[in-house]
């Protein structure tokens, strides 16, 4: 094994402790690529009163440049019925950041993930108790 | 036809960062929700949605329905000339939504 190849196997391993890349959702769009942690920060509050409207901001360190950029940021929430919460594809951006207000159907840990124009994936996670949950009020 | 609000500075400097919120009037229904009479209410979330300033996509966007009611966006640009804000969306019934606002940059 050359060198170069044995540290990338030690970067392989050292996969973020917010995703399992071999879930079906993330390998839809990491096709199995490690997803590192670091890089992101998605904001979220620690509590919400109800799911039906929460303030995200996720941010990534990125200097948003033709040759290094963000491609897309995608936002995974672990116990909705619709766990693709949203994706967004940064274009002509100066900065890595999109602010929205998300539904949740309960207390759930969200994970954001972005994909840089190197192809490379970094993730950050927040947990979120929500007092009153969204999506199924009577069914 | 849903509606939206584009929210800019007045006015911006060249090379200014520029912050953008926008917010569309939309119910994002989950088609969990159940109406009075028990039935259940079909779901309608925008799906797609795409900004562009001046011809050029600053930002596109996949949603779902685990986007709030009223959907808000808040997101930064490059002031370069002024031009126009081009916002597009397009929900579950494929009914489409546009809007559009200018943004003008001193030199």
């Amino acid at each position: 094994m050359k060198h170069r190849d044995f540290i990338g196997s030690l970067a392989a391993l050292a996969v973020s402790p917010h995703v399992s890349t071999t879930d079906p959702l993330v390998w839809s769009f990491t096709r199995g690529m490690p997803v590192l942690p670091g890089r992101v920060k998605l904001e979220v509050p620690a509590l919400a009163g109800n799911g039906h409207s929460v303030a995200m901001t996720v941010r990534v360190d990125s200097p948003m440049t033709p040759s290094d950029h963000v491609r897309a940021v995608h936002l995974i929430a672990a116990k909705n019925p619709v766990r693709d919460m949203a994706v967004f594809y940064l274009g002509a951006c100066p900065r890595a950041e999109v602010s929205s207000r998300i539904r949740l159907n309960g207390s759930q840990r969200i994970v954001a993930i972005a994909e840089l124009s190197d192809g490379s994936f970094w993730s950050d996670a927040a947990y979120i108790e929500v007092r009153e949950a969204a999506c199924t009020d009577g069914g | 036809m849903a509606l939206a609000r584009i929210d800019l500075p007045h006015e911006a400097r060249r090379g200014e960062l520029v912050e953008v919120r926008i917010v569309i009037q939309h119910p994002m229904e989950t088609g969990f929700r159940r109406a009075p009479q028990g039935e259940r209410v079909p779901r309608n979330a925008i799906h797609s949605l795409a900004c562009r300033y001046d011809g050029a996509e600053v930002l596109r966007a996949k949603l779902s329905t685990g986007i709030a009611a009223n959907p808000f966006l808040r997101l930064f640009l490059r002031a370069t000339h002024s031009g126009a804000l081009d916002l597009r969306w397009l929900d579950d019934d494929e009914v489409q939504g546009a809007a559009q606002t200018r943004l003008v940059v001193s030199p």
